[in-house]
């Protein structure tokens, strides 16, 4: 315990007198500090005579090899990339080309890996704080509380879409992003497809669900499934109609384009991750005058589907949509908690800006992660 | 079990994963890495899936002559073809059954697995991306069309903006003095892409990655369960 709380308190400290005071040696070799031990920070402070430099380092048979020779009077090296608890040798060879003469200096180091990364203490303060916050609200709500969530016009239009869709005897589509399901983006967009899903199975709509990837076809379908099921139609689910185009991301797009134009759906969604592809889609959708509603975690991408769509969720709706869909008391509390966490960030950005102000440059290294 | 196994492999791994961003000692920091290559080689057996899918759908359409059949036909023939040929003569320096097909090589000058992917599908592909530019044009037109205050703007300082990273800009606002250096065409596009621009994106951002921090977290707790179907 004492091994783990010493370290940390020494950090704070140096982190709260201005970072780590370099080393007045010639030359210094020390483990990267609060990493996995794969890297060693090498630092030099030479003389004025010096003209350039070579830094190497001695491989497994003891042979000094040259890993950089970018000069500098004063400066440093990482050397990344290293085996954790291992011992390394370096030399710099410093020269001066008018006296034709070098002098040598060697150090040496033992990479250690340790058990909390510090660069990330400000992270995880923020997190727990945020997380805490959330789950506050989440009891809160449990308890029966009342919570005020606004209201996200983007998503109250989703039956709208739907109705007219029905109305029309037209398809639904719905497009979960181009990313695969490593992505919260795409898990954020299958929750809102299992609640389009179950008004689809209600309405009797037909749903289209092109994937790029087979992983998130596998889930789309499972998804859609379980909405049917729920719905009480499972006789109206069609395996079929939630398929993979191709990982490609253009023949993606022309895939998905051509189902726009040809099937003509009355309803476009577009949400998850997207990148260029996405006014593509959306200016094809927007001329086949289907009503569309559009949401990413990507802010270059959202100017583009304001443009085309009818409705956008921009930034952190569309993660909230399924919470708000639901009407789960549960899931509307943790939405009270991301206000929690914009209110946060806004008096960070505030303090920060008086603390810059006032020449107290530790709080941004602090927030910053020490960098 | 069906719905609680998920549930707990989920809380689980979202757990180990939190805390691994903390913990750089073994075994904590290669968990990611490890658990990313489970996810690839999980990727990779679910390929054969999106491949059944794709037969699938082509063959049924096709085999009942489903309006526009012929699209689907000439999918089905593109992908036996990339099949094919990859088997028989490899890609690059990857040799086929038939090894490296010399002959084929020296007449198309590549293979022709990579002859298709250069100068068909490359191509295609290009075109696709090329159409980005006309969609642009008519997505700015509607979105620049004066309406109110807001869409007034929009259209003066995407005018700024698209003028001033022309070398148009600087002709016609160099004689402004460097104390009103600000009112310079390229020096105003500058600014407003460093510090409105910057920050309405950096407010999205931030916006973003609460919300991700709240649904992974729903997601963890096993609250959000609609991506297995929903229920509670």
């Amino acid at each position: 315990m004492k091994r783990i709380v010493l370290p940390l308190l020494l950090a704070l400290l140096s982190v709260g007198i201005g970072g780590v005071v370099p080393s007045a040696a010639p030359f210094s070799a020390e483990d990267a500090p609060w990493d996995d031990g794969t890297a060693v920070v090498l630092a030099w402070n030479l003389d004025p005579l010096r003209t350039s430099l070579s830094l190497q380092k001695a491989d497994s048979l003891g042979i000094f090899q040259e890993i950089s020779n970018e000069f500098a009077l004063t400066g440093g090296y990482k050397d990344s990339g290293l085996e954790a608890d291992a011992e390394y040798r370096y030399r710099l060879v410093a020269y001066n080309k008018d006296r034709s003469d070098s002098v040598s200096f060697t150090a040496h180091a033992t990479t250690r890996q340790q058990w909390f990364s510090m660069q990330k203490l400000s992270l995880l303060i923020l997190l727990a704080m945020i997380c805490g916050a959330i789950l506050y609200y989440i009891f809160h709500a449990r308890r029966g509380k009342n919570l005020f969530i606004r209201r996200i016009s983007g998503l109250d239009s989703m039956e709208e879409a739907i109705g007219r869709a029905t109305e029309k005897g037209k398809p639904i589509l719905f497009v979960p992003g181009i990313s695969d399901l490593g992505d919260i983006q795409t898990i954020a967009a299958l929750n809102i497809l299992n609640h389009l899903a179950l008004k689809s199975a209600e309405y009797g709509t037909e749903l289209l669900v092109p994937c790029r990837f087979s992983m998130v076809l596998s889930a789309a379908r499972e998804t859609v499934k379980e909405a049917y099921l729920q719905a009480g139609r499972p006789d109206a689910y069609r395996e079929e109609k939630i398929f993979y185009v191709t990982d490609d991301q253009f023949g993606f797009v022309a895939g998905v384009d051509g189902i726009m134009l040809r099937e003509q759906p009355a309803a476009n969604f577009f949400l998850g991750a997207f990148w260029a592809e996405s006014l593509i889609l959306t200016e094809t959708g927007f001329g086949t005058g289907a009503i569309q509603t559009a949401g990413t975690g990507q802010p270059h991408q959202i100017p583009f589907f304001v443009v085309s769509c009818d409705y956008t969720l921009i930034g952190e709706e569309l993660y909230a949509a399924s919470a708000y869909l639901s009407r789960d008391p549960q899931q509307l509390g943790s939405l009270k908690g991301h206000d929690f966490g914009k209110l946060l960030v806004i008096i960070l950005v505030l303090t920060g800006i008086v603390m810059e102000m006032a020449g107290q440059g530790w709080f941004k290294q602090f927030i910053a992660g020490g960098n | 079990m069906k719905k609680n196994l998920p549930l707990i492999v989920a809380f689980a791994s979202g757990l180990l994963i939190l805390i691994a961003g903390f913990i750089p000692h073994k075994p904590f920091g290669m968990l990611e890495e490890t658990l990313t290559n489970w996810f690839m080689i999980i990727s990779s057996f679910a390929i054969l899936l999106g491949q059944i899918s794709l037969i699938q759908a082509n063959v049924t359409r096709v085999a009942h002559r489903s309006p526009n059949w012929q699209y689907y036909l000439a999918g089905l023939i593109s992908f036996a073809g990339m099949v094919v040929f990859g088997l028989l003569w490899g890609m690059e320096k990857t040799p086929g059954i038939l090894g490296h097909g010399e002959g084929i090589s020296q007449n198309l000058g590549s293979k022709p697995f990579d002859y298709i992917f250069d100068y068909i599908y490359m191509p295609l592909s290009a075109t696709m991306f090329s159409l980005l530019a006309f969609y642009i044009a008519s997505a700015a037109y509607r979105a620049f069309i004066i309406r109110n205050f807001e869409s007034n703007l929009l259209m003066i300082t995407a005018v700024i903006v698209m003028l001033g990273r022309t070398s148009f800009a600087t002709w016609i606002t160099s004689w402004i003095p460097d104390s009103w250096g600000i009112l310079q065409l390229p020096r105003l596009t500058d600014f407003i892409m460093q510090y409105p621009n910057t920050a309405a994106q950096r407010a999205i951002l931030i916006s973003a990655a609460l919300g991700v921090v709240g649904s992974s977290l729903r997601i963890i707790l096993g609250i959000e369960r609609s991506y297995l179907g929903g229920g509670k």
